[in-house]
């Protein structure tokens, strides 16, 4: 359809730890899959978007930017960004898709690169980040010792547990029900299952947040090739309609917010569509910490407010045959951290029917991706007409 | 000796904040047209937009608006396990402070608990910490 936004190719590198293969070439390993799949050439790209772009302060976090790898690929950009001052990692696929319905571009390729086990095992070639003095948000909470995302999403868990009831066994379904559908997926990063009873006897990280509930530093690169609908015919592949898109915040702050950032854009993400909860098919929801998905799907309607840790009771609702499979990738807890792009990357395997031994049965039409916690958030209807 | 904890880098926006500790107040900022308190620190009241914004005296004390105990060695200045809370600030409405609730067991804080500011100096800086207040 002319004025809109498609995925038509999606590309992954080799998902594993403490690589040694350049982060760039790592991009350069997604970009390749995605183009094959897509039946495009790199001289038919002509936008780049990513997020957060280079971070020279931390480059485990964000080691290629969108500027190197124009520059290194030869891509003749008509259009490109990059940077981590938006909805969150999903953002940039909003930007790409914007820019492709604007008609600033035809074929943009989207990337998130992620280099944190590798930077950890060369902090001389990819240094940690400085933490003597902090400024901006940080200083709020690293004097605390509220230094990592767990501390801070872990304070809206324990709100849900102490105003909601939310249990540990209910919590416990997203990591068990991402390492059951990890398992399957041949690309994953942790492939063995994992049971209630070893959930129930993990450390604890963050109060209610257990090892589990976390996930862990990864090496690897996604790639979405975002087209217009101007120039579905040069693409050889089914096209993945992004059928809404959103990313919203109340209020930028991780604790000055009454709530996260989900909760308008899951509302947000409705009004720019016909379509409703009742039809989608599978959701593969941002899940860095486990408690995330449990909000995503109070935020996008699937559940009331407060009720996610009961609809996920029990796990056979959201398992692959289930009435809505979640995270049938692994999500980042079994898959690996690929920040963001995942969800939108197995959104679209799925809904092509690519999933091999993951695939959810009928014939998946709706897909929502997810990305972000706190105040990130950003949100993907994906539709295959 | 053991690596410091992360610090804030002082400007002039938030040095009364971290500061304040030194004659044991705590201040935020506080809008003098509007009365909105405005934080984190900025020089612009964000319900108004009056740029008349000035360190105001509060209470120093507070309710756990919600907290996490948290377990996992991030730093290597802090002990652990430790509690870390967000605490609605009286009299300061919409002010939330991200800080640690000391002076009693770990397993002690629940949500709805009231707590009173004790500074902790570490250099140049007065670290607002919260203890609770004996019901
Ligand atoms: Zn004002």
């Amino acid at each position: 359809m002319k004025g809109q936004a498609y995925i038509t190719g999606v590309g992954m590198s080799e998902v594993a730890v403490r690589q040694t293969r350049h982060p760039l070439l790592l991009t350069l390993d997604a970009v390749r899959e995605a183009l094959d799949e897509a039946g495009l050439t790199i001289g038919q790209i002509d936008g780049v978007s990513t997020y957060p772009g280079r971070m020279p302060a931390y480059l485990g976090f964000s080691p290629v930017g969108a500027d190197e790898l124009i520059d290194a690929l030869g891509i003749r950009a008509r259009w490109y960004a990059g940077g981590g001052e938006i909805s969150s990692q999903l953002g940039a696929v909003v930007a790409a898709a914007t820019a492709v319905r604007a008609g600033l571009a035809r074929h943009v390729i989207c990337f998130r690169t992620v280099y944190e086990a590798a930077a950890m095992a060369r902090p001389d070639e990819y240094p940690p980040l400085r933490r003597d003095r902090v400024d901006g948000a940080s200083q709020w909470t690293a004097p605390f010792g509220a230094i990592s995302a767990a501390n801070w999403t872990a304070q809206y868990a324990m709100r849900h547990v102490s105003k909601y009831g939310l249990t540990r066994e209910q919590l416990a379904q997203v990591a068990l029900t991402d390492r059951a559908h990890a398992a399957l997926n041949p690309r994953a990063l942790v492939r063995e299952p994992l049971t209630m009873e070893q959930y129930l006897s993990a450390r604890m990280i963050s109060t209610p947040l257990c090892l589990y509930d976390c996930d862990r530093f990864t090496d690897a690169s996604t790639v979405l090739i975002v087209s217009s609908g101007d120039a579905l015919d040069e693409v050889r592949c089914t096209p993945v309609r992004i059928a809404a898109m959103a990313g919203s915040v109340e209020r930028h702050s991780w604790d000055q917010a009454e709530w996260m950032a989900c909760y308008p854009t899951g509302a947000e993400l409705w009004k720019h569509t016909d379509y409703t909860p009742a039809d989608v098919d599978t959701v593969q929801l941002y899940d860095g910490f486990a408690f995330y998905p449990i909000t995503w799907l109070e935020a996008l309607g699937f559940c009331g407010v407060g009720e996610g840790g009961r609809f996920i009771e029990g796990g056979k609702r959201i398992a692959l045959d289930g009435e809505l499979p979640l995270n049938t990738f692994g999500g980042q807890i079994g898959a690996g951290r690929l920040h963001g792009f995942g969800f939108a990357h197995e959104s679209v395997v799925q809904l092509r029917g690519k999933g091999g031994e993951r695939q959810i049965p009928g014939d998946p039409k709706v897909a929502v991706a997810t990305s972000g916690g706190g105040p990130l958030a950003t949100a993907l209807l994906l539709a295959r007409d | 000796m053991a690596a410091a904890r992360p610090l804030p880098r002082l400007d002039n926006d938030n040095r009364f904040f971290w500061t304040g500790g030194a004659d044991g107040r705590l201040r935020l900022l506080q809008c003098q047209d509007c009365r909105t308190f405005v934080h984190p620190p900025r020089p612009v009241c964000r319900n108004c937009l009056s740029e008349r914004v000035e360190p105001t005296e509060v209470a120093g004390t507070g309710v756990v608006d919600t907290f996490t105990v948290n377990h996992q060695k991030f730093h290597p200045a802090m002990e652990v396990p430790y509690v870390i809370a967000r605490v609605a600030i009286d009299g300061a409405p919409g002010v939330i402070l991200t800080t640690n609730i000391v002076g009693c067991p770990v397993d002690s804080v629940v949500i709805g608990d009231r707590v009173r500011a004790r500074f902790e100096q570490h250099d140049d800086v007065w670290l607002p910490l919260f203890e609770k207040i004996a019901a």
